[in-house]
């Protein structure tokens, strides 16, 4: 680990203003950043330690049972909170599936959208081919080991997944994530927060230096939700592909379907096309598989990850079958 | 760039204690070369094994992922602080009469995360205990044993607590 100075931020703004500094770093939860500087991933001056703004950390019901998450509130507070978990199982089971009781402890919700990938060769402690540590180095993922990889949205540039279980659940819920910089604050829709290659394979996300994710706001409750892991062990696993689905129901018709894949691409991958084929589908019915192979048959597998796309899609199909079973608890 | 020195007060096992550290010194590393309380371990380093789990401020926490000055001010307990003058935490005392290690190495880690797993309420079953303890791996495999001390101990303290 490179030598950094470490100040402890007391108010936002001030965080705000020493960030401006492109050899700052923000420190949360400590559980990415402290690895990153392990590896050499982030080798930053100056490390502000912004942990302590209570400002940040508050979890708020408002009206019609929408939420506010500050940034800062821990993930197992997060997935413990009973509104949470009563009106958005699917984020409440995909917090309480990412990492072990001791790190969601730790990690925040804002720090965890800011996770990198898991790719093994971006996470090397010897120099390898990666564009996202060295842009313009190559991909050795591309041609090497990547059965964990991308089947949606990569490029020859980079075939890296996002690994966030959170992510793909606030994708599912569009939730928002708000952000705060120099010239005041914006909303960036979960689903568009994490960058896809084409953007810039040395890109992780659309956060700029020095703005600070201050929120997670979750608009209507979506209790028919189910985050669905699929994983070599139980527990304390990444993902070899997770599926996050909210459902409305009129009767046995879908009324409204969402439905995010989660370690298939760099960012939670939604089923636009399958979602707009389910309006209306029968639960139960035929319709229902033939709506997710239309988005499915648009995977690309890589040269050891043919099996995700069957993953994936049965994972989407196991997500929405639980949505449909589930007691629609009341309100 | 050399770093300034960081300054913290922190309440170790009860005790109080001043330091002068460099800033990356992590609390693992501060607990285990700075204060020779050897319990926690470096298993990996990289927040992945749990053998180096504390409490801070009662919550179980990897002290490989925090730095020493982010608990200026907090009260953190280790395995060292586990036993009183009447004798072995009732965990601990589980751990032996189950059988609950083989090397040792990851035992501190696995006590400290079973101390917060009972405490916060998650012994209902064979299949929780297994859940809320994940994050502590033991490469001799004990986790048979681990699970029955930790059900073993939550009946002990319920029992001693009605």
């Amino acid at each position: 680990m490179n030598p950094f100075s470490y100040s402890r931020a007391e108010r936002a703004d001030e965080a705000l203003q020493a960030g401006a500094d492109a050899a700052v770093m923000y420190l949360a939860g400590g559980t990415e950043l402290l690895n990153w500087m392990r590896l050499g991933i982030a080798a930053p001056d100056r490390v502000v330690d912004i942990s302590r703004l209570s400002e940040l950390n508050r979890i708020e019901t408002l009206d019609q049972g929408a939420m506010r998450i500050g940034a800062l509130a821990k993930l197992n507070d997060i997935a413990l909170h009973p509104d949470v978990a009563r009106n958005y199982p699917v984020l409440s089971q995909a917090i309480l599936k990412a990492a072990s009781a001791q790190l969601r402890n730790l990690a925040t919700i804002g720090g965890n959208l800011l996770q990198r990938t898991r790719c093994a060769y971006f996470r090397a402690e010897d120099t390898l081919s990666c564009n996202k540590r060295t842009p313009g180095s190559g991909c050795a993922a591309r041609q090497g080991l990547n059965d964990k990889h991308a089947i949606f949205g990569w490029t020859d540039n980079c075939v890296a997944v996002q690994p966030s279980d959170p992510a793909v659940a606030l994708a599912a819920l569009d939730a928002a994530v708000v952000v705060r910089g120099q010239s005041g604050e914006r909303s960036i829709p979960a689903r568009e927060f994490h960058t896809l290659p084409v953007q810039g394979p040395e890109r992780h996300n659309v956060l700029q230096h020095g703005e600070l994710i201050t929120a997670i706001e979750l608009a209507a409750p979506a209790k028919r939700s189910a985050y669905l892991k699929v994983r070599e062990r139980e527990s304390y696993e990444y993902a070899i592909v997770s599926a996050a689905v909210t459902v409305e129901l009129n009767g046995d018709r879908i009324k409204t379907a969402r439905i995010a894949l989660g370690s298939v691409a760099h960012r939670p991958w939604r089923l636009d096309e399958a979602e707009r084929r389910l309006v209306g589908a029968q639960v139960g019915s035929a319709d229902v598989a033939a709506a997710i192979d239309v988005d499915i048959g648009k995977a690309r597998a890589l040269t050891h990850n043919a099996h995700k796309i069957v993953l994936a899609r049965n994972a989407a199909l196991r997500a929405l079958e639980e949505c449909f079973n589930a007691q629609a608890q009341r309100s | 760039m050399t770093a300034e020195p960081i300054k913290l007060h922190v309440k170790i096992n009860g005790s109080d204690q001043a330091a002068t550290l460099d800033p990356r010194t992590t609390l693992l590393d501060f607990l285990r070369e700075h204060l020779h309380f050897s319990g926690a371990k470096k298993g990996c380093n990289y927040g992945e094994c749990g053998a180096c789990t504390v409490h801070v401020d009662g919550l179980r926490v990897n002290a490989c992922m925090i730095l020493a000055a982010q608990v200026d001010g907090r009260q953190v307990t280790t395995i060292e602080g586990l036993a009183t003058k009447d004798g072995l935490h009732p965990v601990q005392q589980a751990f032996i009469d189950c059988d609950g290690f083989q090397c040792g190495f990851c035992t501190p880690g696995q006590i400290m995360s079973a101390v917060a797993c009972i405490a916060e309420g998650h012994t209902g079953s064979d299949a929780e205990i297994r859940e809320w303890m994940s994050g502590n791996l033991c490469r001799c495999s004990a986790y048979p044993q681990i699970v029955d001390a930790v059900k073993a101990a939550a009946a002990k303290m319920k029992l001693a607590a009605a």
